[in-house]
């Protein structure tokens, strides 16, 4: 009994924020102005929502969040795929030192390494592109990528890939005809982590970025610089977290393992 | 060993980890150390000339907002951090029981995974601000007549407050994974035994759990120490700048003041300060055995 109540009530302090959101997103303008001020919107409308979506840039924003996430899945899968296969199936002089290599860099992302970066991409021609975030994204998701990859990979018998390879396939051949299709769930579930990562990184983007900008960027930019007014705010924070959410539903069973790799 | 036979011919050809692990060690080399040092360089050096100075760092030390940052980020890390523990540990323990219904609650507390800094500053902001749902609640039940401002300079107590609850459901979530994944690791009957022999479940809790959950508490509060200090979106989107952080000043000394230098002061400070953290925290949370 005690235990259902603790129970409910964290799970209340977890999504009563979130539903307040949601609920803020279909008020109307006027109504979240007015004092008194309703609790439930009347009625219920998109009037706030759509003002967000016709405000210039925003759809661009939204675009250029999914071409950087799109683009750093790609390279973080292809970077950290290898590294975290040999993590799973060789012992090798210095395996210690590259673990411990992730270990620090995973301590030390975006704040520290923004400036820096901003700084060299206006000398390599990356500033303010796309592909600049999308580079610095991959530089902070691959210590966790490779991790949970090397997990997936740990996951899949050694003795079928012994198998095949008794059976005439060649290292390369195994790999590609058993190991792979096996890891491909846990890869796809690598590819989920790293687009969070991607999607809700704010402070690299915003410092690397003037005109393309990313969702999180853009929204800095309005709140801080321009003062945004608060249905613009609360529209913005409810678009930035849906994603999240439907995704986070999505792969459900596989969180604490997915999160769990990393935090080793 | 059972699998020493493939452990031999893996030994066989011993560049293939090498090769392996060389793109991503490559990259990391290029876009995280190269950076790193390039901060410390920047922060350090005269633009113009490239001769070494001090003057960035004074200028960082003596700016009006410096020690207010330093002194606010310590302080929403001290409050921020072990309410973020209890109440992790509270959920890993509730999980533990494995009540009916443990898996909806377990992703219930995860789904603060998901949601950024930013989107958790703007979630909030609908709580807290003038025209917000806490005030529309008070009003509705009676406490309140007129808005209550609880994020304006005039109440630094309930800016910091908001700062505070925000990062504390925000970032609990992770907290609550390091914890889980810990429990599971404990075997179920060190408990029993304890509870056999008379031990409350406090006591059981205290002397048996808690020490044995030792290692997963240090990973939880280095990770949380150290993301800590990188606040910004949060405090931004509540505070502005009335309540100004660390990794706030280098965004406003780069996009506002144009100055890479000063930016660099501040990242390199942020760099220096998670070290240590990491350092002192693996050094006097050691368990007994790894000490002797």
């Amino acid at each position: 009994m005690a235990t259902y109540a603790a129970a409910l009530t964290l799970s209340a302090w977890v999504l009563a924020p979130i539903a307040l959101i949601g609920l803020a997103a279909v008020t109307s303008r006027e109504q979240l102005y007015r004092w008194p001020r309703p609790f439930w919107p009347q009625p219920v409308t998109v009037e706030t929502l759509a003002f967000f979506l016709r405000q210039e840039g925003v759809v661009r924003a939204l675009g250029n969040s999914l071409a950087v996430a799109a683009l750093t899945i790609l390279l973080a899968t292809a970077l950290s795929a290898p590294a975290g296969y040999a993590l799973a199936r060789y012992r090798f002089r210095g395996r210690e030192t590259v673990q411990l290599g992730l270990l620090t860099t995973k301590m030390f992302p975006a704040t520290a390494l923004a400036v820096p970066l901003a700084v060299a991409f206006l000398r390599w021609g990356l500033y303010d592109t796309l592909v600049g975030v999308a580079l610095v994204h991959t530089a902070l998701s691959v210590p966790f990528v490779v991790l949970i990859v090397a997990s997936v990979f740990r996951g899949v018998s050694v003795e079928l890939e012994e198998a095949a390879m008794s059976l005439g396939c060649s290292r390369l051949q195994a790999f590609w005809k058993v190991t792979l299709p096996m890891a491909l769930p846990g890869l796809a579930a690598a590819a989920i982590f790293t687009f969070i990562l991607s999607w809700n990184e704010v402070f690299a983007a915003t410092l690397l970025t003037v005109n393309h900008r990313t969702l999180p960027a853009f929204l800095v930019h309005s709140v801080v610089a321009e003062g945004a007014p608060l249905h613009f705010r609360y529209a913005g924070g409810f678009f930035l977290v849906l994603p999240a959410l439907v995704i986070i539903f999505l792969i459900r069973r596989y969180l604490l393992t997915l999160w769990g790799v990393t935090v080793r | 060993m059972s699998d020493g036979g493939h452990q031999q011919t893996k030994r066989s050809q011993p560049v293939t980890p090498y090769l392996l692990v060389l793109p991503s060690a490559a990259y990391l080399a290029v876009f995280v150390l190269y950076p790193m040092l390039h901060a410390v360089l920047l922060s350090i050096t005269e633009p113009r000339t490239g001769t070494l100075t001090l003057e960035h760092l004074r200028r960082m030390v003596t700016d009006l907002h410096f020690w207010p940052a330093l002194r606010y980020t310590v302080l929403i890390t001290a409050l921020a951090v072990p309410a973020q523990v209890a109440l992790a540990l509270a959920m890993a323990l509730l999980v533990q029981t494995r009540f009916p219904g443990h898996p909806y609650f377990l992703y219930v507390c995860a789904i603060p995974l998901a949601v950024s800094d930013l989107a958790a500053g703007l979630i909030w902001l609908s709580l807290f601000t003038e025209r917000g749902y806490l005030n529309a609640i008070l009003l509705r039940v009676g406490l309140l007549s007129s808005p209550f401002n609880f994020l304006s300079y005039e109440s630094p107590g309930w800016l910091v407050g908001a700062i505070v609850a925000t990062e504390v459901w925000r970032a609990t979530a992770i907290v609550m994974v390091v914890l889980v994944a810990g429990l599971q690791l404990i075997p179920r009957d060190y408990a029993e035994t304890a509870a056999v022999f008379g031990a409350s479940p406090w006591r059981v809790l205290w002397h048996v759990t808690l020490p044995l959950l030792r290692p997963s508490l240090q990973t939880a509060l280095i990770i949380r120490t150290v993301l800590a200090f990188q606040l910004f979106a949060t405090v931004v989107t509540l505070s502005g700048r009335l309540v100004p952080v660390l990794a706030g000043e280098t965004y406003f000394w780069y996009s506002l003041y144009r100055n890479p230098h000063v930016a660099s002061a501040y990242a390199t400070l942020v760099l220096l300060l998670s070290a240590a953290v990491t350092w002192v925290y693996l050094h006097t949370l050691r368990t007994p055995e790894e000490a002797a």
